[in-house]
């Protein structure tokens, strides 16, 4: 269980988390929403430890890793794996090498027993026979897919997605909202996925939480979303440019 | 320009707090990559690309630069030599300028340019589009994977490429003295031969032990603090080279001053 109090975090003059509470349970799927550039990111970053809070507190199964060291927080890191926007696949290996990083790096598994895993995680996300292409040589699905394989290489406990159908034709972004069901079930991992994309968010989301001016601000199941009545939530969940969200 | 000119107080006042925040991000980046040593070592794969890459390939480059650089050291020491001294000295100014001074300087300036530049923009641009940050998130410390092996190819492969680039300089200067200067190979190789000192060799490869180490350094620091895009790798690419060549040539006077004594 992942459980985050009072999280503060400013760059420079920008205030970008301003308190935020939330919990999130063991094997459920929650999914953050808010406006771009309100913070999704910044605080999935802190979930996994890349960034460090000005203030607050983030325990992840009964472990405060915000006072973490730099060593604790990579065996830590082990339990999560995390599918970035721009999928942040290295440009200078190929798939199987960016696949097979975290095992080749943190295991004794032999060359053939990592070819193994990687080969079984790439046919998962509906990928095979492309181990031996560049990043440069794959579309922006394919390189969304080998990222996802990428993250569940190590078959993590939990799953970060940072806007994870962005950029991505609606066909293609389908496919990838069944593949984190897909990982869901066959994982049984906890998956926390940040998006502004509402047809995304409805399908995979057992929780919905909106990040709004740092805090969040509503958090419910899906259905409970599209019956709120919160003025803020309601104009986000519905596209509207009219409302108390002002569009800067 | 209008910061100096409107208030020149705050402007020395704000590049000064860059320098000192800059003085103390290369102190912990540096002390982060010592703590790495000995577990990145294990990584040899790593080590021995960045050895190709820094090393190897970049042995053409000071081939063709040591080799015109010991050819104009020795037309402007004999031009320096014409009234004053005799030209049987010519071949023992022109080796030791070079092993002292030109050799170690030059090939790290060179190294600078090729390889810094190209350092800094790859890990820049690896940091603006999160792969840094995807290294970090699969447990892996990028000061580990990418800094030391680099820093540790710097460390062994600028000096390798000093010996060469000494070596090709005094061939050119002894090429250019016996084909158009009218002293025979056999008078600059003996005048070579009576006034060379260990130290003159020792000095010069001992400078490029620090010049490799602070080209890849400060690299790979700028490249891991590149924020915004292309123009941030623009910028740390720029910041990376003349921030190394400037360092080389203050490394050197230090360096010198302990070899050789400033009295």
């Amino acid at each position: 269980m992942i459980r985050i109090s009072d999280l503060h975090k400013k760059f420079r003059d920008n205030e970008v988390l301003r308190g935020v509470d939330l919990s999130i349970q063991k094997g459920e799927t929650i999914v953050i929403i808010g406006r771009s550039g309100c913070g999704k990111s910044v605080l999935l970053k802190h979930i996994i430890g890349i960034l460090k809070p000005d203030t607050g507190r983030i325990v992840v199964d009964g472990e405060e890793i915000t006072r973490f060291e730099a060593e604790e927080m990579y065996e830590i890191r082990k339990k999560f794996g995390m599918l970035f926007q721009g999928s942040a696949l290295f440009d200078s290996l190929t798939v199987e090498e960016n696949v097979g990083l975290g095992l080749r790096e943190h295991t004794n598994l032999s060359k053939p027993e990592i070819q193994e895993i990687v080969q079984e995680k790439l046919s998962w996300v509906g990928l095979s026979g492309i181990e031996n292409l560049k990043p440069a040589q794959l579309s922006g699905g394919m390189k969304k897919r080998v990222g996802l394989a990428r993250a569940i290489a190590m078959e993590p406990e939990c799953i970060l997605y940072d806007e994870p159908t962005t950029g991505l034709d609606p066909i293609m972004a389908d496919v990838i909202n069944h593949l984190i069901i897909d990982m869901r079930n066959k994982l049984k991992v906890t998956s926390i996925a940040v998006t502004h994309d509402m047809v995304a968010a409805y399908k995979i989301a057992d929780r919905i939480a909106m990040l709004y001016e740092g805090k969040i601000i509503f958090t419910g199941t899906p259905e409970e979303t599209k019956n709120t009545t919160n003025p803020i939530v309601r104009q986000f969940i519905e596209g509207r440019g009219e409302g108390p969200i002002k569009a800067v | 320009m209008n910061l100096v000119r409107e208030n020149p107080l705050v402007f020395i006042g704000k590049k000064s707090l860059t320098l000192v925040r800059d003085v103390g991000g290369v102190s912990l980046f540096i002390k982060d990559i010592i703590k790495t040593f000995p577990r990145g070592i294990s990584r040899t794969h790593l080590v021995t690309e960045q050895m190709l890459y820094i090393g190897v390939n970049s042995i053409p480059l000071v081939i063709l630069t040591s080799l015109f650089t010991g050819a104009v050291t020795s037309v402007q020491a004999a031009y320096q030599f014409s009234d004053l001294l005799s030209m049987r000295y010519l071949g023992s100014a022109v080796a030791k300028a070079i092993l002292i001074e030109l050799g170690p300087v030059l090939t790290a300036v060179v190294i600078a340019g090729r390889v810094g530049a190209g350092m800094a923009a790859e890990l820049g641009t690896m940091k603006v589009t999160e792969q840094i940050d995807a290294l970090e998130s699969l447990a892996i410390s990028p000061i580990r994977y990418l800094a030391f092996p680099r820093v540790l190819a710097g460390f062994i492969m600028v000096p390798l490429l000093t010996i060469i680039a000494n070596f090709i300089a005094i061939v050119g200067g002894l090429f250019v003295a016996s084909s158009f200067l009218n002293v025979s190979s056999h008078t600059f190789l003996t005048s070579f031969k009576l006034f060379f000192k260990m130290t003159d060799l020792t000095a010069g490869l001992l400078k490029s032990f620090v010049f490799g180490t602070i080209i890849t350094t400060i690299s790979c620091y700028q490249g891991f603090r590149t924020e915004g895009g292309a123009e941030g790798v623009g910028k740390a690419t720029t910041r990376a080279v003349v921030v190394s060549i400037v360092l080389i040539l203050v490394a050197d006077y230090f360096v010198a001053s302990v070899v050789f004594g400033t009295g």
